[in-house]
This record gives structure tokens, C-alpha cells and sequence, in this order.
């Protein structure tokens, strides 16, 4: 069945001409990929945006006949688990391709799979030239043809825009404040992205071209004729404070206000509970906070939240920490502190918390200690001999 | 009209020992000379007191600072201030006290002492840096101004550790002595109690060496003189004035006090020391019980209370103390399960953090002194945070405001 199949992609191979020569077994792996694990394929995906690396390696036909034999193959896997061929999701073939294939690989990606040609094959441009051999596209010989065409389509703009504005000026109607694109809020794409949206690698130099282009279409004053198309290459950036999540506002038998919340920083784990209305007590793990952190500097890192949000004094704190060091431990009571202080904020304040850093956890941990090293940089002192 | 007015003001400027030129504006100066005034008046409302008697001191007086005369300051304390205080002393260049809740306790209880009942014992205690030596310090000030005898053993750890000459004692072989610790104090002690001295007669003769005694009716000032002088007995000379004058309280002094009676006080700070541990060892490196020690040992019998006569203010200390846990504070933890049995019974009297009345005095005497130069300190929110930081413990929060 793999040779037959290897002969339909000899004959499309023979079809583009002998370029192909050099992938012919990367082709014939991948015939075989819907049921088996692939070989070959993991260094040909692994390379870098491969439809930009040169003249596209697979045709459409040829993935066309990958999701037709995709399909088939699933069904088939379907009646061999014997479960509904119809409901058969993605979950389902991950499941018994583990079952059917069971693999002690401890790379992942070295594990047979099983995916859709979507998920397989990298997005790449359509075939650019015809049967006669003749490039359909006129910027094709400048290798990067749709960036060129990009750059094209949006001077073009720009001109149009012009003209509108003399238009407007023969007409006397012409203002200079003109309703302007909102920008705030969004971001230009990066390099990465309008690479993936062009399908085609562009330097450094390139991409400043273009943002600049940009700009310069924006500085017009009725720019806003080509909102549209200006927003396709804008993406909105989210308020990150909103993915926060706010530990949810609790009572007590007396009917008091409190909020619990958990922090921790390198190998201390902190837990609070945080009560409103109270007098500023401040105990921990039973101790007040006074005998348990002696060093000032801590101290000041348990009121760095309450003094940003100006609450000295109003909330009892009643927390528990354990492991880690003395500074390790007010950082986790820090964080643990900020969290369930969100509980009695507006939550307008939970993004001034976020920049002032409050609820960002510390990433920072101990490094190892290397073999042969003193310590996890110093070396050993050097002798000669 | 206007004046008159001026030159009157001028008056009561250069009382307050100003320097003005006369040749000013003198609008401006009439000005400031108001401004002087109500300042001084109105701080002084707040946080300070002219009241400079401990007697006097009441209720009214809670939270506000008093200064301790100069006079009395190196006379009653030539070593019993604790060193941070010393330091603040002298960058303020004046002595200022706060009255607070304990001291006027053992202070009012001293007032209405019966004294021909065994002395009674008072012991402060509290958490670390609550103010425990200087309430002690207050009391201590109102038993001299009242004209006692003050036997005041500023820090009891320092007998107990860090001894650099520990000689066998030579009427007791089994005991140590301490002639440099011991001489020291001698000498602090004459310094405090220079009049009572030549007016106490010893009550027995004591024989120091083979060639050297004092005999029966010399006075104090000789058997402290002897302790100076043969630095080598001034242990036993510590023992033989602690028990004369335990043997002399309460009876008459000579002649010419109205009172009559002759009233000592004995103050111990960080009594915790008489039952602890040593650091110091025997000659065969096995470590010293602190009875065996001769100044501890006659120290102890000072604090039984089989005397009359006077009384006992002792407080409890951690700073300093050895091999005892770090957030220890209460007697039975300190003291010890003997320790507790032997100063059985006694006055408790707690010693607390600031309240919210005496941190505000405080803070303003702070201010008042430009000890606090950071702009925010001045605002509520810099308050608030200090607080915080300190949670009105009294040496955090001078620790907090004073200079690196």
C-alpha cells in the first residue's frame, strides 16, 4: 500500500520537474504518516517557515489527497477501537494511537502521531506560476513578492488619500482635524506575525520599511478613509490585570468580611486570611509580626501592599507561612497579601497593582550548583598544574 | 502702646535666652517673639511637662515626657541608662523621660508602703525593647528624690558572662570572685550615695587578711574606701555592705533627717541573670553555677525579702540574658522554675508597647527635636506607615527614626 502510494507522489513529483529530487524521501515518509510516526518529517517541519525557504515543496493537490487519506485513516482507526467512525474526535486518535503504538520515547515529539495535514504541513502559498512555466505574479522575480505587493496596495492607499484631500481642497472643505484612527489600545504587528501573514521571510530592514510606511499613511489627515485596512495589520493588546483572577469576598457566623489567598516565593508558601474592618493586627503563623520578621526590611515588604493602596491600619491580617527563608517569607506573605486585598478593591486599582509589580509572583529561584564548579558560577580556583 | 508692647515680648525673648538684634524689623521680631510663644506653650501641652518630681507625677501626666535634672543624672545614673538612650541623650543635649502607666504603678504602691513589713518585691516585665529599664529608671529617680538609698545594679547579665578576672574567694574557697566587676559597682555605689555613707556606723568587725580589717563602728565610707583600695576584696566588701545595710534599714538615721527612717532601694535589672546560667568556667573547665559566684550570691540574699525597710524593683530582661529562647518574655519563662519560687511573692507589673497616646507624644517629641528630617515623616501617611513598621514598640520605632 506505501509503494503504491510512493508511485501517485512519483508521478507528482514528475510532474514538477526534477527540484523535488532531493525530498523524495521526505514525500514518502509522510504518505505513510496518518498511521505510523514520522521520521523524516520532524527536520523538514523543524526548519523555519519552510514555504519562504524557496518554491513551495507540497502541492495543493497533494494535500488534498493527505486530508482525503486522513479522513479514511481515521475511520478505520475508529473501527478498530470499535467506536462510532462519525464522533470520532482528535482526543479519540491521540487515545489509541497510544493504546495501538505504545512508545517509551521520552521525547514527545518523537512519539507516533496521528493529525490532521493542518496541523502537519506548514500554511504555505499557493503554486505561483503556470503550467507554462511563466509566474503569475509580476513581483515574483523580486523573491519577496507579496511583501513587495504589500508595500504596493498601501502606497496606493496613501495615494488615494491624497487625493482625496486635494479633492476636498479644490472644494474648500478641507480641515486639518479630521476624525483620526484610534490607536490606542493596539500595536502593530511584529515581524514574526506579518512573516506568517505574508507567508514569506523579510529582514529587519524590510519590516522597518514598512512600519514606517505606515506611519506616514497615518500622519495624513484623513487617514481615516483606510481605517480597515490600517486596523488588519493592528492587533488589540488586552488589559493583562483582567486575566487576574479575585479571590471571592467571604463571611464569616459573625457576618464580618474576609478573603483567604495563597502566595508563595522560591520555596515559601504563604497563606492569609485578610479581615476588613479590623485594627491593623497583623499576626503570623500565631506570632505578631513584629517578633517574626525582626529585620526591618521585611517588615517593609509585608506593607508595601497596604501602603500602596493607602490602607494602613484598616485590615486585620492573620497569616500562615511555611518553608523558604525569612525574605523568601514575606515575599509569599507579600503576594498572598496583594491577592486578597483584590478582594476590597475597585477593580480599577487591580491594574495599578499589577504594574506596581504587587501580584506578579517572583520567578527568581536558587541556581544549581554545577559539578566541578564551586558554586553555581564561581570556579574553583586555577592552577597550573 | 505698641512699644511698650515690644519691649515686653523683647524681655521675655531673652529669658528664653534667644539672640535677636534689636536692630531688626521690628514687626518681624514681634512676629517670631509670638509665634516662640505659642509654640513653646502649645507644645508643651502636648507632650512635655515641667513636672520635673516623680512624686508628683499622676495620671494627668501619661504619655508626657519630664527631664530628668542634670544634677540628679550624674549623681543617681553615673552607669544605669541604657546605651541607646545615652546616645540619645546627647544628640538632644537634654534628658527627657516618659511618664508611663508602670512606673507610676511601683510608684504609687511605694508611696503607701507600710515599712515595717518585709520589703516587697516588684518585678516589670515585658516583651523586648517595651521600656522596661527605663520605667525602672523612673522609679529608681523617685526613690532618690524621696531620699532613699539606692543600690541599683544597672545590668545583672554583665556579672554572669564575660569575666576577665575570676579569682578563688578567700574566705569562701568554694566561691569566685569578680574584683573588677565588683569595684566598679563600688564605685558607681559611693558616687550615688555619697551622703548616706559617713552617716552609716558598721554593726560588725570585719577581717579582710591577716593584717587588714575593719573594725565594728567604723562608718560605710571606710569599707567602701577598702574595697577601692584592695581591689582583691572587693567582692566580700560588696557582701559586707549589702548586709549592713540590710541589718540597718528601716532603723533611724543619725541626727538630722525628719524622716528619720533610713529607706533602700534595691534595683535589678534583668534578675532573670541570679538563676540563669554562666558563660564563665572553673579552672577544670566545667562551667560555674552563678551561686558560686559571690556577688551573685550576696545579691540574692539582697532580693529575699526576710528585711524591712525598703523595697525590691527588679525587672526581667532577655537582651542579654544567656541560653534563654529569643521571644521569651514572661517570668516563669525567664526566671525559671527556682528562680520563680524564690521571688515568690511579687507585683507583677506588665510593661507594654506604646498606646496610641504615648506613640503620639513620641512622634512629636521627635519632631520637636527635628529627629525625623524626612519631609513624608510629617505627614499622616507617614505616620501610619511608621507605625506599621514599628507596631509602637518603643526601641523598634527609635531605631526606625534614628540615624543609620
Amino acid at each position: 500500500m506505501a509503494a503504491s502510494r510512493g508511485t501517485v507522489v512519483g508521478s507528482i513529483l514528475l510532474r514538477y520537474g526534477n527540484k523535488y529530487a532531493s525530498s523524495h524521501t521526505v514525500a514518502t515518509t509522510i504518505c505513510r504518516q496518518t498511521l505510523s510516526r514520522q521520521i523524516g518529517t520532524s527536520c523538514c517541519l523543524l526548519r523555519k517557515n519552510l514555504a519562504a525557504a524557496g518554491p513551495e515543496k507540497f502541492s495543493e493537490e497533494f494535500i488534498k489527497k493527505q486530508v482525503e487519506e486522513f479522513n479514511i485513516g481515521k475511520r478505520h482507526l475508529a473501527n478498530m477501537m470499535g467506536e462510532d467512525p462519525e464522533t470520532f474526535t482528535q482526543e479519540d486518535i491521540d487515545r489509541s494511537i497510544k493504546y495501538l503504538f505504545p512508545s517509551g520515547l521520552f521525547e514527545k515529539k518523537a512519539r507516533p502521531i496521528m493529525k490532521h495535514p493542518d496541523e502537519v504541513f506548514p500554511k504555505q502559498a499557493a503554486i505561483q506560476w503556470g503550467k507554462d512555466g511563466r509566474p503569475f505574479h509580476f513581483l515574483f522575480y523580486t523573491g519577496k513578492q507579496s511583501y513587495y505587493s504589500l508595500m504596493h496596495d498601501i502606497y496606493e492607499k496613501m495615494l488615494a488619500v491624497e487625493r482625496h484631500q486635494d479633492k476636498l481642497r479644490s472644494k474648500g472643505l478641507f480641515s486639518q482635524d479630521a476624525k483620526q484612527i484610534s490607536l490606542v489600545g493596539s500595536r502593530w504587528l511584529w515581524k514574526e506575525e506579518l512573516e506568517e501573514l505574508l507567508v514569506e521571510n523579510i529582514s529587519d530592514h524590510d519590516y522597518t520599511r514598512f512600519i514606517q510606511l505606515m506611519e506616514r499613511l497615518l500622519s495624513l489627515p484623513y487617514s481615516a478613509r483606510e481605517e480597515e485596512s490600517v486596523q488588519r495589520y493592528r492587533r488589540q493588546l488586552e488589559v493583562q490585570s483582567s486575566k487576574q483572577e479575585v479571590p471571592p469576598l467571604q463571611h464569616d457566623e459573625q457576618g464580618a468580611a474576609y478573603s483567604t489567598a495563597v502566595g508563595r516565593r522560591k520555596t515559601a508558601e504563604a497563606s492569609l486570611v485578610l479581615r476588613d474592618a479590623g485594627s491593623g493586627k497583623v499576626t503570623i503563623n500565631g506570632k505578631d509580626y513584629l517578633q517574626y520578621f525582626p529585620v526591618l526590611q521585611d517588615r517593609e515588604q509585608l506593607m508595601f501592599p497596604l501602603h500602596f493602596l493607602e490602607t494602613l491600619g484598616r485590615f486585620d491580617v492573620e497569616g500562615t507561612v511555611s518553608g523558604g527563608g525569612h525574605s523568601s517569607q514575606a515575599g509569599a506573605l507579600r503576594l498572598a497579601l496583594s491577592r486578597a486585598l483584590l478582594t476590597f478593591l475597585p477593580p480599577a486599582k487591580v491594574e495599578d497593582m499589577r504594574q506596581a509589580g504587587l501580584l506578579t509572583s517572583d520567578p527568581r529561584v536558587k541556581e544549581r550548583k554545577k559539578p566541578g564548579q564551586a558554586k553555581a558560577r564561581k570556579k574553583f580556583t586555577w592552577k597550573k598544574r | 502702646m505698641s512699644l511698650h508692647r515690644l519691649s515686653s515680648r523683647l524681655r521675655q525673648v531673652a529669658t528664653q535666652a534667644r539672640q535677636l538684634h534689636i536692630s531688626g524689623n521690628g514687626q518681624q521680631m514681634e512676629a517670631l517673639a509670638v509665634e516662640a510663644d505659642a509654640g513653646v506653650a502649645r507644645e508643651l501641652c502636648f507632650f512635655r511637662t515641667r513636672e520635673t518630681d516623680p512624686a508628683c507625677h499622676a495620671e494627668v501626666h501619661l504619655g508626657q515626657y519630664y527631664t530628668l535634672p542634670s544634677s540628679h543624672l550624674r549623681t543617681l545614673f553615673p552607669h544605669g541608662l541604657p546605651y541607646r538612650f545615652q546616645l540619645q541623650m546627647k544628640t538632644f543635649n537634654e534628658s527627657c523621660v516618659m511618664v508611663r502607666q508602670p512606673a507610676l504603678e511601683i510608684i504609687s504602691h511605694l508611696k503607701k508602703t507600710d515599712f515595717s513589713k518585709p520589703a516587697i518585691r516588684y518585678l516589670l516585665y515585658g516583651v523586648n525593647g517595651s521600656g522596661k529599664t527605663m520605667s525602672l529608671c523612673h522609679a529608681v529617680h523617685y526613690c532618690y528624690t524621696q531620699g532613699w538609698l539606692v543600690l541599683h545594679i544597672p545590668d545583672a547579665h554583665l556579672w554572669v558572662k564575660n569575666c576577665k578576672e575570676l579569682l578563688p574567694s578567700s574566705s569562701r574557697p568554694s566561691r569566685f570572685d569578680q574584683p573588677v566587676e565588683a569595684s566598679h559597682w563600688l564605685k558607681n555605689f559611693k558616687t550615688t550615695n555619697e551622703p548616706f555613707l559617713s552617716k552609716l556606723k558598721t554593726t560588725q568587725r570585719y577581717v579582710w587578711t591577716k593584717r587588714e580589717s575593719t573594725e565594728e563602728g567604723s562608718t560605710l565610707a571606710e569599707l567602701v574606701e577598702q574595697g577601692l583600695t584592695r581591689v582583691r576584696s572587693s567582692s566580700d566588701v560588696v557582701g559586707a555592705l549589702l548586709r549592713e545595710l540590710r541589718v540597718q534599714a528601716g532603723g533611724s538615721l543619725e541626727g538630722q533627717r525628719e524622716h528619720g527612717a533610713l529607706r533602700v532601694a534595691v534595683v535589678v535589672d534583668g534578675v532573670n541573670a541570679l538563676w540563669g546560667q554562666t558563660t564563665l568556667k572553673k579552672e577544670d573547665r566545667t562551667a560555674l553555677v552563678p551561686e558560686e559566684l559571690t556577688l551573685i550570691h550576696n545579691l540574692r540574699k539582697m532580693v529575699k525579702n526576710d528585711w524591712c525597710g525598703g523595697a525590691i524593683i527588679s525587672s526581667l530582661s532577655q537582651t542579654g540574658s544567656l541560653f534563654t529562647p529569643k521571644h521569651a518574655f514572661l517570668p516563669q519563662e525567664l526566671l525559671g522554675e527556682d528562680g520563680f519560687d524564690s521571688m515568690d511573692p511579687f507585683v507583677p507589673v506588665p510593661v507594654s508597647n506604646y498606646s496610641e497616646k504615648e506613640f503620639e507624644s513620641c512622634y512629636l517629641y521627635y519632631l520637636d527635636r527635628n529627629w525625623l528630617q524626612h519631609s513624608h515623616s510629617r505627614t499622616e501617611e507617614g505616620k501610619k506607615e511608621m507605625i506599621f513598621l514599628s507596631n509602637r514598640n518603643p526601641t523598634v520605632f527609635e531605631r526606625l527614626c534614628a540615624s543609620l
